[in-house]
């Protein structure tokens, strides 16, 4: 673990997550570099996002798709056995419990919801672990549209059961066979296949990533994580406010939502990266899939492969956000390596009953790690958000244990 | 400019400033020909520099060189797959570069392609001046649109690299002028709505475009993206200055055409462009 940024309070200004400055700017991250042929169609996206979003009747049904389909809002969890052995306060934030098991959906139904309002027949998306992939499936098959699913052959072995959920929700499944077959060739196809579609089909990107509109819109439906947690931490803790909010980071779209909450609190904001995926904690600056970020890349400029045993934080870049809250030091990125995330991932399920997916078993495997580093303090409340559960790596699991 | 049967209207005298290879382009269109302007991917082959001489031999009026990039966002799997090839073989900037120092001057104006992150990684002023020495005159950037251009832009005019932007069948008028205004070289016209790659016709939207374009600019237009056959540029040449032949190229190349099989296929493409310029456009 690396502690790339100072940590500083309070709150520095342009910290709180709000709008992204002209140009979708985050700092000097973010921005449209997209192809011209896509410039248009991000400019629709954008437009109808502001609209929609300004909208009660918009939000409105956003919430009750988020409460009658997908179970809003997730439990607070008090990880009892687990705070006891490490000797602090910690609380899951359940995504896992949503239906379609990850904080994917909510992503999602905001985007098929735009999607519907834009006149769209399909939604593309890309995937890695096959969450976001089944979200969309989801989705398309709740408000009656296509799917059309990009995903790294890599990920489709590793993560079958996914893919499989997909095909049985009616979406196509498009295996990519370019580069590494992971996350980063499955949202370069993605988008080379939107170039010739955008007149019906809406690009549903799974993170906080891509050209502007996306980091900020999929961070703004990603912010019911943190919202609902402020308000169950308002309630739960005797603080009112935890001392530290965690969550794993592959794009970032779940420690976006959740940081959301909390950025314009004295919360100390932790962003877990996989040791083979850490945009945020090694990354140089560079543009790719839309956005200037922070990306890892050879003495050549090339990007290089990322490798994690999750297939969610199997790539090489992060959000853009991230990247400013990194500079600004409001967040503080980490990574964790393969085994400590399988052995976080072992521990969760034996101390609470909880088997969680191995992209969330990073966020746990830090707060196991600093809290017996001395790193988080005796006695501190922690919130960490459970991004989704472990069914989907079952196999990657036996494998190994 | 020689032929005044257009009138001075649509046609005026090149902007003062405007680059060598602006002035090229302009020159030769203004005679009546049709442009050509074939693609390669630097460092495909170890010996790759000669297909440029062929390209030069051909008739082509400037050339392109796609410098390597891990993720091609708007190219078609056979213009990936020489990028692989190229970066498996070790090609880089630098050394791209440094083969094209040591050639002997081409005659033909030489137009680098890459995406952003390559630029960015260098920094925009060292890139451009890296390209400058190495003799390269212009500059395509796929993934660069214009209003994201403005850093590069007076890096590239500082070290005397022409920047092309490229124009899509979906960008709105007033935005095509901008691009067409802000344009060094040519514009790049984008044929249709897709990645690069061969197509069996050329796309409808190849005229509506370039129609627009010259709505608003007298600039050179190099219509790109799909046009790999004689009758296909023979076609665009009527609505366009001339055209971009990326993926018709290295589908050869990958196949194992060497520079002397280019070359005879780049002459029929020569041809078409030639018989197509006695007819009005
Ligand atoms: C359960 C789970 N958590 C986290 C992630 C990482 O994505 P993000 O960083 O956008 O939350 C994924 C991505 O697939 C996922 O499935």
């Amino acid at each position: 673990m690396r502690n790339v940024s100072p940590w500083r309070e309070p709150v520095p200004p342009g910290g709180t997550m709000g709008e992204p400055r002209a140009r979708g700017r985050f700092g000097e991250y973010g921005g449209r570099y997209a192809p011209e042929s896509l410039v248009e169609a991000c400019r629709e996206v954008d437009e109808a996002f502001r609209e929609a979003w300004a909208e009660p009747g918009f939000r409105g049904s956003l919430a009750r798709l988020l409460a009658v389909h997908a179970g809003r809002p997730t439990p607070l969890t008090p990880a009892l056995r687990l705070s006891e052995a490490l000797g602090v306060r910690l609380y899951l934030k359940r995504e896992d419990l949503t239906h379609t098991g990850s904080h994917k959906i909510n992503n999602v139904l905001g985007q098929a919801l735009l999607a519907v309002r834009m006149g769209r027949r399909r939604l593309i998306a890309e995937t890695g672990a096959g969450q976001h992939g089944v979200a969309t499936a989801t989705a398309a098959a709740l408000l009656g549209l296509e799917a059309t699913v990009f995903m790294g052959e890599r990920d489709i072995e590793r993560q079958a059961l996914n893919v499989f959920r997909m095909r049985m929700l009616g979406a196509e499944v498009v295996p990519v066979t370019a580069g590494s077959r992971t996350l980063k060739d499955a949202t370069s196809e993605a988008m080379r296949h939107w170039v010739g579609a955008t007149g019906d089909s809406h690009y549903c990107i799974g993170s906080v990533v891509g050209p502007d509109p996306y980091p900020w819109m999929v961070r703004e439906f990603q912010r019911v994580i943190g919202e609902e947690a402020r308000g169950q931490c308002a309630a739960e803790l005797r603080t009112g406010v935890p001392d530290y909010v965690v969550a794993c980071v592959g794009g970032g779209s779940n420690a976006a939502g959740t940081f959301a909450g909390f950025a314009d609190t004295p919360a100390r904001l932790v962003g877990v990266e996989a040791e083979g995926g850490a945009g945020a904690a090694r990354g140089r600056l560079g543009v790719m899939h839309g956005c200037r970020s922070l990306f890892l890349q050879d003495g050549d400029g090339q990007i290089t492969q990322a490798h994690s045993i999750a297939a969610g934080l199997d790539y090489p870049g992060v959000g853009p956000e991230h990247a400013h809250l990194r500079d600004l030091g409001r967040a503080r990125y980490v990574t964790v390596t393969d085994d400590e995330a399988v052995g976080a991932a072992v521990r969760l399920a034996r101390t609470e009953g909880i088997v969680p997916a191995l992209e969330s078993a990073h966020a746990l495997a830090w707060v196991i790690r600093a809290a017996g580093g001395g790193d988080l303090p005796a006695g501190s409340t922690v919130l960490m958000t459970l991004s989704g559960r472990g069914d989907k790596d079952v196999s990657t699991l036996k494998e190994l244990l | 400019m020689t032929n005044s049967a257009l009138g001075p209207a649509l046609h005026p005298a090149p902007a003062a400033g405007a680059g060598a290879v602006e002035r090229r382009l302009r020159a030769r269109r203004d005679t009546g020909r049709g442009l050509l302007m074939p693609y390669v991917t630097g460092g495909i082959t170890p010996g790759w520099t000669d297909y440029l001489r062929a390209f030069a031999a051909a008739g082509a009026d400037a050339i392109e060189v796609g410098l390597p990039f891990s993720d091609p966002t708007l190219d078609g799997v056979t213009i990936q797959q020489a990028g692989d090839t190229a970066l498996a073989r070790g090609a880089s900037t630098r050394r791209i570069l440094a083969d094209l120092s040591g050639m002997p001057a081409l005659g033909v104006p030489l137009v680098a392609s890459t995406y952003y992150n390559l630029v960015l990684h260098e920094g925009p002023e060292a890139f451009c001046a890296a390209l400058r020495r190495a003799g390269v005159g212009g500059l395509i950037v796929p993934d660069l649109p214009v209003h994201e251009a403005d850093e590069l832009e007076g890096a590239a005019a500082a070290a005397g690299i022409e920047l092309s932007l490229l124009a899509s069948p979906a960008t709105p008028q007033p935005r095509l002028a901008e691009i067409s205004r802000r344009s060094r070289g040519f514009v790049y016209a984008v044929s249709l709505m897709g990645t690069t790659g061969e197509r069996t016709a050329l796309a409808a939207s190849a005229a509506e475009l370039t129609e627009r374009i010259r709505r608003v600019t007298d600039r050179p237009v190099l219509l790109g993206f799909g046009i790999s056959t004689p009758d296909q540029a023979r076609e665009a040449r009527r609505h366009a200055d001339g055209v971009v032949v990326g993926a018709a190229v290295m589908r050869r190349v990958l196949d194992g055409a060497g520079p002397d099989d280019l070359r005879a296929f780049l002459t029929t493409l020569r041809q078409a462009l030639d018989q197509e310029c006695d007819r009005p456009r």
